[in-house]
């Protein structure tokens, strides 16, 4: 495609100067030279990854299992939110193609156009990723439990909404007696979400004791809520941190009475909620700090992809590649886009699929 | 200074209208095949567990897909497979063989750090 397979060089003008042994231009080499570097530093990253993955002996998350949500319609939907992500990534390259053969042509009108396509997909991609992020913080609203015997589980299920806190203690703001829902006036009118944030970081902190928990104010509520349902506990690894050879389920009325009872011991980090750098209820925290790491690189990439794309589309707007004779520096910017859309299908893999 | 060297090689690239249409089906014909590879993936993901015997069949399926997925956007979109050969060797050889080389070593050694957690705990 880019034509120079077939030129044919004679020895003599090969070795006599002014002719590339590689038949290609001096910027797209080192095009490439950057990205054999940048290719060894994700190579070097997911390679680091896959060694903590086999040192490990406790059970490293399932991709089906931690990624199963979609924006707006809940979780139950495994590794579609992802797949969507890396189809997106897929056609903006397809369109970067696109843009780099309209080049070829000396098709301006056709390079603007596509270009304009590939910087909207990348756009899309770093949507998608900031809500992929911000929904792999915030995590579950069981998040992961601590048992009695020390092992820990990932719970499954669907949470029972809130539906009004009683007031039992008085504190700065919320007084004795009084009912927090979502029909009450002022400040005591909460809805389902409100309530459940409030619990979440008492239960974090433990701060929660006998169906009832400590408001940032310093009152004590008692809850009242819908029943939970499909609540399963999966335990994968055994009090030590060692993996079982087959994770064991736990449900029903015995699931619901190791999770609450483990949310209303008041013991600080028998509840862990979604991801930060120390830990996660997903498994290993290993598990949390690569994922951030890798798919922030990759985000950090796609990022300046988009930056030297709009950069580009300038130049091709202004008409400063139609005059210079040939449209290059879309093919170059067009490299390093195809290369983030690689690194994408490794990650994919490694990080999701296996 | 003029950069002959730029110039040299870039008015090469370009092709005609008719060569063009080629090109475009070409892509198109590499885009349905990632597309169908993922959504392949995303499938077998979803049906295959983990902890089911054939996983490992479905691991090295996995890789090798990922694999033929690379190998498309290497010679097409990048049109790696388009450039001299010795360009392409240069290119992908050293990085495979640094790169067999570490997975194999890392690999090796984090499978003996993991015995050693198992015999000596930790």
């Amino acid at each position: 495609m880019a034509g120079h397979g077939t030129t044919h060089v004679d020895a003599g003008s090969l070795w006599g100067g002014k002719v590339s042994p590689f038949s290609t231009s001096y910027g797209k080499l080192m095009m490439w030279f950057f990205l054999v570097s940048d290719a060894l530093t994700f190579g070097g990253l997911l390679v680091a990854y896959g060694y903590t993955r086999h040192t490990t002996d406790s059970a490293w998350p399932i991709g089906e299992e931690t990624f199963d949500s979609l924006p707006f319609l809940g979780h139950g939907f495994p590794l579609i939110y992802v797949a969507l992500m890396t189809f997106i990534l897929i056609v903006s390259s397809v369109t970067m193609v696109l843009a780099v053969e309209a080049g070829h042509r000396m098709d301006k009108k056709g390079v603007i156009k596509w270009m304009i396509a590939t910087i909207i997909g990348g756009f899309f991609f770093l949507g998608s990723q900031a809500w992929e992020w911000s929904h792999f913080i915030h995590g579950s609203h069981f998040g992961s439990v601590e048992l009695d015997n020390g092992s820990r589980a990932i719970v499954k299920g669907h949470f029972g909404e809130f539906q009004s806190l009683t007031v039992v203690e008085s504190g700065k703001e919320f007084k004795e007696g009084k009912t927090i829902s979502p029909s009450a006036k002022g400040h005591y009118k909460m809805d389902a979400d409100e309530m459940f944030h409030h619990f979440r970081h008492a239960s974090m902190n433990g701060h929660v004791h006998d169906n009832q928990f400590t408001l940032h104010d310093g009152s004590v509520v008692k809850w009242k809520r819908h029943a939970d349902e499909h609540l399963t506990l999966l335990v994968k690894t055994d009090g030590s941190g060692k993996a079982f050879e087959k994770v064991k389920k736990i449900e029903g009325k015995e699931a619901e009475k190791e999770y609450w009872g483990a949310v209303n011991s008041g013991e600080k980090g028998r509840i862990i909620y979604g991801a930060d750098l120390s830990s996660n209820e997903y498994g290993p925290s290993q598990y949390g700090q690569f994922f951030f790491f890798i798919t922030g690189f990759h985000g950090f990439h796609v990022f300046s992809g988009v930056i030297i794309n709009i950069l580009i589309f300038l130049g091709v707007a202004r008409g400063t590649y139609h005059r210079r004779g040939h449209y290059e520096m879309v093919e170059k910017t067009g490299l390093y886009w195809h290369f983030v859309d690689l690194v994408w299908v490794f990650v994919f893999t490694f990080f999701y699929l296996v | 200074m003029e950069r002959d060297d730029i110039i040299e090689y870039s008015l090469d690239t370009h092709h005609s209208e008719e060569q063009g249409k080629k090109i475009r089906r070409k892509i198109w014909l590499v885009t349905a095949i990632l597309t169908v590879i993922t959504a392949f993936e995303v499938g077998v993901g979803m049906t295959v567990h983990q902890d089911s015997p054939s996983w490992w069949i479905v691991k090295l399926l996995f890789i090798g897909l990922t694999l033929l997925k690379a190998g498309y956007i290497v010679l097409v979109f990048m049109h790696l497979g388009d450039e001299k050969k010795v360009l392409k060797y240069f290119i992908l050889v050293p990085y495979a063989l640094f790169v067999i080389y570490l997975i194999f070593i890392a690999l090796t050694e984090a499978l003996a750090v993991n015995a050693a957690w198992d015999q000596y705990g930790g």
